[in-house]
């Protein structure tokens, strides 16, 4: 059997996921020049809305066409609100402040948010089981796509077109782009710039709670601590694609996914590189991947595109 | 102003990597502590005598580590009713080292620094204990852990190769090693079983690669064939391509090398990707949550763990009924009846140096109890309780296990003899 149409799958799907958290990490930084770090941790709740949603307020036995997008809805609500009270009580009261101090915000704030997590939420201490939607899982020659991805599989590149859309179209986009490019100018403008970062705050989580809900489907499971890893690698993600471009995010997130993927089944075949191969190297491959990207390409992979920083 | 627009870019990317960098560091360390259970009180009649329990009190082990903290404080404090030790009461203290080595090893610095500590149990991971150890050694506390199974521990890194030499004198465990283990898997998957082709995975820690080690090694010997090795990161939660892997390699068997956080979604994710063939591990996967996140799909799947099933011995009946009794929020589960009967020995050992001491303790009581440790020897829950010349457990009892509907069941219990 050839795997390597299945590994491709593998690989965009992961990709998909990191992309989808990397949209909030760059458009934050794209519009007000912070690595928002507690993005991860809006990424966690959100899953842990899906699950309070499916668990707390639906009844026993709902059919997933109903609690689906139900979940969905919750979970984009909770990471809103967290994200959009951060934005408000953390992170304005900095905005004129040097920019390490709301970085380290950031970093407390990630932390707190685990923690409370932990703390507060029932038998969060360990995995709690996700829901499954049952079916599947579907075959299309050598490939098999899971049930549980179908939903990453679908709703990734419809985000991706609704955000491209609003940034590009609606008036609230444009005024997205017009303060990332300067936003003194865009207030002279008559922008409520005030606005457009809590906007550029909650977009961002709506899709991270996208993609905590694909998370739950595919992995079958949520935890507090799920958000800190996968935030690092969307972070990196946004980074590869260029912090600041949304399609970058999207891009990066496709190519550490797939870099991930290829390194954990083929590395290893290579002649010496035995010892360097497997899942346990693929972070490190990752990386090299990124360095090697960012001595050649410092604005990252879509970094030039400024015009279109939002 | 494109040059200037560029240099912009290069900075803030280069602000963005540190910031990386920083943020991984300071989260890591802050995972430090979290759950001190406060100090020790000393008893206002008679002497406290402390034992220390080191395990995962919170995160994915934590249910393990939570049953054993319960079981010593079982065993603590049947010796209080029971008035075991003359003019001494016990009293546990639990730290949680988060299955990570740098706690651990905080954690044994608190356990020295507190007179009263004159034994410890735990830990539950084999790298933590590995991190551990000297600290003990030094400060001459004797240790018991019921769960570590990598033979290095005790035998010294070179076990394999005929040289063993015990690293550390207060180092003592009531479980097997995987010296045992991993071969007695070997032959219940290759004869009983009847799996000739294995794939082999493990996440790299030093009781998971130990483990998939010793298995391979026997496997190997039987005439089994190893068809692939795959090293995951316990870190995520993405074996897909993975589970790829095992698919084209044509395995009618997996096993697996680590613990059950990462062996549940890893069964899971292997099993859906279309190749119905049972997942094998170790005591690390032998826990209910292994088969609540496994799902469905675990049915089949095999462990084997240290010693007899605690629910069918004559002996652990009494133990299972006072469990019961003492109404613990949180299940035995693999290392119950082990954590009682380490704590137990360190209550025996206390017992030897009052007795020899006309019923007080000795200044120098740590390094007696360590002394004593060596020849304890009684009838625990889990059968005869005593150690050899490397202080391992001289009980050598395995068993396999297989879930069956949501749960799992004891197949066959035996030793490896070679």
């Amino acid at each position: 059997m050839n795997e390597l149409p299945q590994q491709l799958v593998n690989g965009l799907l992961l990709g998909s996921m990191y992309g989808l958290v990397a949209i909030g990490y760059t458009m934050v930084y794209g519009i007000v020049q912070l690595i928002n770090f507690a993005h991860g941790e809006i990424f966690m709740i959100g899953g842990f809305g899906a699950l309070t949603v499916y668990l707390y307020v639906l009844p026993d036995g709902t059919t997933m066409w109903i609690a689906l997008p139900l979940m969905l809805l919750g979970a984009i609500i909770v990471a809103t609100t967290v994200a959009v009270g951060a934005e408000r009580f953390a992170y304005r009261p900095l905005r004129t402040a040097p920019r390490l101090a709301p970085l380290i915000t950031a970093i407390g704030l990630s932390l707190a948010l685990q923690q409370a997590v932990w703390a507060w939420y029932p038998e969060a201490k360990q995995s709690i089981n996700f829901p499954e939607i049952e079916g599947g899982p579907f075959k299309i020659g050598d490939v098999t796509i899971q049930t549980g991805d179908v939903f990453l599989l679908v709703a990734a590149p419809i985000s991706m077109a609704i955000l491209a859309f609003f940034v590009m179209k609606t008036r609230t986009g444009r005024g997205m782009q017009a303060t990332a490019q300067d936003p003194d100018t865009a207030k002279l403008m008559g922008i409520n710039t005030d606005r457009i970062i809590v906007v550029a705050f909650a977009l961002g989580a709506v899709f991270a709670a996208v993609g905590a809900v694909a998370y739950g489907f595919k992995y079958g499971q949520v935890q507090f601590r799920m958000g800190f890893i996968l935030g690092l690698k969307a972070f990196t993600a946004a980074v590869l694609g260029g912090i600041g471009n949304i399609y970058g995010a999207m891009i990066g997130g496709l190519v550490l996914g797939l870099a991930e993927t290829m390194a954990t089944a083929y590395i290893a075949d290579v002649p010496g590189m035995e010892q360097l191969g497997g899942q346990s190297w693929a972070n490190v491959w990752a990386f090299v991947l990124l360095i090697l990207v960012l001595l050649f390409r410092p604005q990252g992979l879509l970094g030039e595109r400024v015009a279109d920083r939002a | 102003m494109p040059g200037k627009g560029l240099l912009i870019v290069r900075q803030r990317s280069l602000i963005a990597i540190t910031a990386a960098l920083a943020a991984g560091a300071l989260t890591l360390t802050a995972c430090g502590s979290r759950d001190d259970d406060g100090g020790s009180d000393s008893g206002s009649d008679g002497t406290t005598v402390v034992i220390g329990v080191d395990a995962p009190l919170t995160g994915e082990l934590s249910a393990l580590g939570l049953g054993i903290k319960n079981s010593v404080d079982l065993a603590a404090k049947t010796a209080n009713k029971d008035k075991t030790v003359e003019g001494v009461t016990f009293k546990v203290e639990a730290l949680d080292d988060q299955a990570q080595p740098s706690s651990g090893q905080q954690n044994a610095t608190k356990f020295v620094a507190d007179k009263d500590v004159l034994g410890v149990v735990g830990p539950l991971n084999s790298s933590v204990a590995e991190s551990m150890q000297k600290v003990f050694d030094d400060a001459k506390l004797t240790q018991v852990s019921p769960a570590n199974t990598n033979p290095a521990l005790s035998q010294g890194t070179k076990w394999n190769g005929g040289t063993k030499e015990r690293p550390y004198k207060s180092y003592f465990r009531t479980a097997t090693t995987d010296a045992i283990q991993g071969p007695f898997a070997a032959q219940y998957v290759f004869n009983d079983a009847k799996k000739k082709k294995v794939y082999v995975i493990d996440d790299k820690k030093t009781y998971g690669a130990g483990l998939a080690a010793t298995f391979t090694d026997e496997f190997k010997k039987l005439g089994g064939k190893v068809v692939g090795t795959q090293h995951i990161d316990p870190e995520t939660k993405d074996f897909s391509a993975v589970a790829t892997q095992v698919k084209s390699s044509g395995a009618d068997v997996v096993y697996y090398g680590g613990e059950y956080p990462q062996a549940g979604p890893l069964s899971k994710q292997i099993k859906a990707a279309g190749v119905k063939i049972p997942l094998v591990g170790g005591d690390g996967i032998y826990s209910a949550d292994f088969v609540k996140l496994a799902g469905a799909a675990g049915t089949g799947d095999l462990a084997t763990s240290v010693g007899a099933p605690v629910e069918d011995l004559p002996s652990a009946k009494e133990f299972v009924a006072n469990y019961k009794t003492a109404g613990y929020k949180e299940a035995y589960e693999a290392y119950g009846g082990y954590s009682y009967d380490s704590g137990w020995a360190i209550i025996e050992a206390v017992k030897k140096v009052v007795e020899d001491n006309d019923g007080k303790l000795p200044d120098d009581a740590r390094a007696k109890v360590t002394e004593a440790m060596q020849n304890v020897s009684f009838d625990g829950v889990t059968g005869k309780v005593s150690f050899d010349e490397f202080g391992d457990a001289t009980n050598k009892q395995l068993t396999v296990y297989s879930v069956e509907g949501g749960d799992w069941k004891a197949v066959k219990s035996g030793t490896y003899t070679g």
